[in-house]
């Protein structure tokens, strides 16, 4: 079975969908998800371990030789995304069962589980497939199941926020679609390393030109890139806490992992920051979205709608480290992606936790939380300090790597920049610090309890696995570097 | 030629879709727009295409709009919002597709990468290889059947998702207060009706003939699906909800759509037990073609019943919405009354 892992990686959550409606009974369901998604989680260990150690593993699916089959191909970038991604969906799932009952009415809690679990399957599809149209159909299972979960949240503006988002996203994957039946036009293969050969000899078209700003555009809109950035906020700040949680910490990473890999792979490191100018316009936006998305969260008084604002300033910080277009700087950018999965996914949960309890997540509930849920509170305010990049935590980790990396090519004045970005993250930090901990309850409030275990769990778990990797950092980084080394070492 | 009236058209269509503010002629010239893509398609000789268009496009995805219709209104609001930035935006995106095209290769020339690279062993191999003549159908479900797996799935998650966010809980109280839209309609339509009950069963054969036609010529699951569905939806239209929902029960249809997607990926499962990659149907049988038979057979059947059964379930959650609506406004009405 060893050898059908990379297939059993996605087929497994993709069964458990189906089955979980037969299952009728929402416990259960709930039970055979999180199995599910554990058994995906101990796969990509697993295959991140065959990966590390003997190299990329190619699958052909149907048994059909590459460029005719379809062929899954799991290099150290993707293992560490998959790992990533049903990492944090398993801890994420352990949560789900408390939060939805007091956020999703009980007839919908089935549908809830199978949804989640196609969309987990959709990003794992993308993250593990080595062929560029089956990208897409992947992407469109994670959208449709996305948007399903983010209008299944409480208030009505949900339905709002999931169109905003259905509109934006779809024409994201039309021009992803475009993108890749105009390189299969200039090409004649839909295989990713195959049009990683085939495509510097046409590199010199207006075709693939087009075809490459239709695929980086598309991409970037589900990446929520600073100026594509505005249907994230209100479709996180909507969704229910759980679906939000599990999307901060894993959608966008997926969409960055599309970036570098059609990037660096697909089109290739030359014609990707030589041909194009790239990396000026990237360094740009990014830098601008990092201050814009900050001083908006500062202003927010929905603390989702302010972390969500900090996911996209977030995104502007992975985007400066992409730009760089070095080894030292893309290396910045993978351990970006996975302590911000780690630092997002804690603090969605904690907030999922909140909601449980207070019902609501204006700044103003939060008034005095910080002695009735300590626990609770202590994990925001440990992930807050993660956000800006205190020593100690991962934020910290990811942050030194992306300014060695800007150093290393000599902008110093963009480095300055970047650290008074984390001035910013102080600032909205400190004002949920505040609220929580220095404002005493409203009148009218009732006392609440701490947290249920359920919640705490899975929190903590996050919140220690912030700080171990802060500490321990030689499995992230080194895995980091060899997936940053191994994607210069194919372009090259 | 032909291409350049149908083109012609297709714009012609496309421009009224833009400007008409009746929603119901909106539709049917969507309807249209679908029925022209499908003549193009077979002008292209893509009649796989074209028969997916036609049954899609131009047949069910009408159908589902008109249910919308009847609950929204026909006429389209007047917007508040400026057109001209979003204009802009479409002609950037226009001109760079008009850009692209420049370095294409011509169209139908026989030294374009996409006749040169892949293609050739689809075209010359396949027989040998999966033993089935319809090349489109080899490489749907064979050569790349994951990928039609992953649609299947994502016409399930769809159907879920419209069950999520439409399904209506109904007590066995309420279903007897409601009256169904087309109870009126019992008396009505009589001709509409005879002809109906008579074209449903060929309906229902056709759709048959489709589902196992696919290894020969154009069809195969996905329009079989959408045709049995057609049918239903047909029957239903005109026999009232609550008399097709005593035919089929919804319950069932959502197990039917679950089943559809569990037997596709169990082709996979047992090929993975006997020592094959997953989809590896050579491994079905102890004859490698007839393997790719067996297999090919199985996963059409998977995507018809799936396709059918998530048809059914959005005309339905639709439908019952409207139910909902219609009964909530004549309680209004007797009560303002």
């Amino acid at each position: 079975m060893i050898a059908h892992l990379p297939i059993l990686q996605v087929i497994i959550p993709l069964m458990a969908a189906p089955i979980c409606l037969m299952l009728k009974r929402a416990q259960l369901v709930w039970l055979f998800s999180l199995i599910a998604s554990g058994l995906a989680f101990a796969i990509s260990i697993l295959l991140l371990q065959q990966v590390m150690t003997s190299g990329v593993i190619s699958y052909e699916l149907g048994g059909w030789q590459a460029p005719w089959g379809i062929e899954y191909r799991i290099d150290k970038l993707n293992a560490f995304l998959l790992l990533i991604v049903s990492g944090i969906s398993t801890v994420v799932l352990f949560a789900a069962q408390t939060s939805i009952e007091k956020e999703i009415p009980k007839n919908k809690h089935v549908y809830f589980y199978i949804l989640y679990l196609l969309s987990l399957t959709g990003m794992l599809g993308i993250v593990a497939t080595g062929d560029a149209f089956n990208v897409f159909v992947f992407l469109e299972i994670s959208s449709l199941s996305a948007y399903a979960l983010i209008a299944m949240g409480k208030n009505r503006q949900a339905l709002w926020a999931s169109y905003q988002y259905l509109i934006m996203g779809t024409i994201g994957a039309t021009f992803i679609l475009i993108g890749i039946g105009l390189i299969y036009q200039m090409t004649g293969t839909l295989n990713m390393y195959d049009l990683s050969q085939r495509l510097p000899e046409v590199a010199q078209t207006r075709t693939v030109f087009a075809a490459f700003a239709f695929v980086i555009v598309g991409v970037c809109l589900k990446l929520a890139m600073f100026p594509l950035h505005l249907w994230l906020p209100n479709a996180y700040a909507y969704a229910p806490s759980i679906v939000t949680a599990f999307f901060a910490a894993t959608a966008t990473k997926v969409a960055v992992y599309l970036l570098i890999r059609f990037t660096f792979s697909v089109f290739g490191l030359s014609f990707s920051f030589t041909t194009v100018p790239l990396q000026t316009l990237f360094m740009a936006l990014g830098l601008i979205g990092i201050f814009a998305a900050s001083t908006s969260a500062i202003y927010q008084r929905n603390v989702k709608h302010l972390f969500a604002y900090s996911s996209i300033a977030q995104i502007g910080y992975m985007i400066v480290g992409f730009s760089l277009s070095t080894v030292t700087g893309l290396t910045a950018t993978l351990l970006h992606l996975f302590n911000h999965a780690l630092m997002k996914g804690a603090i969605f949960l904690a907030l999922a936790a909140v909601i449980y309890r207070v019902g609501n997540i204006e700044l103003n509930n939060l008034r005095g939380l910080g002695r009735q849920m300590p626990l609770t509170m202590a994990a925001i305010v440990i992930g807050g300090l993660s956000l800006i990049g205190v020593p100690l935590t991962v934020g910290f980790v990811s942050k030194w790597y992306l300014l060695m990396a800007l150093i290393e090519q000599g902008w110093w004045p963009v480095a300055v920049l970047i650290l008074l970005g984390s001035m910013l993250a102080v600032v909205y930090v400190w004002r949920i610090v505040e609220a929580a901990y220095f404002k005493a309850p409203l009148d009218n409030s009732s006392p609440v309890k701490e947290a249920p275990m359920s919640f705490l769990i899975p929190i903590w778990t996050l919140i220690i696995a912030n700080i171990y990797f802060g500490i321990d950092t030689r499995l992230s980084v080194q895995v980091a570097e060899a997936a940053a080394q191994s994607l210069f070492g194919v372009s090259l | 030629m032909i291409d350049i009236i149908l083109l012609t058209l297709l714009v012609v269509v496309a421009i009224a879709i833009i400007r008409m503010k009746d929603l119901f002629a909106v539709v049917m010239l969507l309807g249209i727009y679908g029925l022209l893509s499908a003549s193009f398609f077979v002008a292209m000789d893509a009649v796989d295409v074209a028969f997916t268009e036609a049954a899609v496009g131009a047949g069910i995805s009408t159908l589902l709009m008109l249910v919308v219709i009847a609950m929204t209104g026909r006429k389209e609001k007047t917007n508040r919002h400026k057109p001209l930035p979003a204009l802009c935006i479409v002609l950037i995106t226009g001109g760079l597709l008009i850009y692209g095209t420049f370095d294409m290769p011509h169209f139908g020339a026989a030294d374009a990468p996409i006749h040169q690279h892949v293609a050739p062993r689809y075209i010359n191999d396949s027989m040998a290889e999966v033993g089935v003549p319809n090349i489109v159908t080899s490489v749907l479900a064979s050569y790349r059947a994951f990928d039609t797996f992953g649609e299947v799935v994502v016409i399930f998650t769809a159907g879920i998702g419209v069950l999520t966010l439409l399904s209506v809980a109904r007590r066995k109280e309420d279903a007897e207060k409601i009256s169904s839209i087309n109870d009126s309609m019992h008396e009505q339509h009589l001709v509409i009706r005879i002809v109906a009950k008579m074209l449903i069963p060929f309906i229902f054969l056709f759709a048959l003939y489709v589902q196992f036609h696919g290894d020969f010529g154009p069809g195969g699951g996905f329009q079989a699906g959408v045709i049995f569905a057609a049918a239903i939806i047909l029957y239903a239209m005109l026999f009232g909800l609550n008399t097709a929902r005593k035919v089929i029960n919804q319950t069932f249809i959502q197990l039917i759509a679950a089943v559809g997607v569990l037997l596709y990926g169990s082709v996979g499962i047992v090929s993975l037990m006997n020592d094959g990659n997953f989809f590896n149907y050579n491994v079905l049988a102890s004859d490698p073609i007839a393997g790719q038979h067996l297999g090919i057979l199985l996963i059409e059947w998977g995507v018809g019943c799936t396709v059918a059964s998530v048809m059914m379930i959005i005309f339905f959650s639709f439908a019952g919405r409207l139910e909902l609506h219609q009964h909530n406004e004549r309680v209004k009405n007797q009560e303002s009354s």
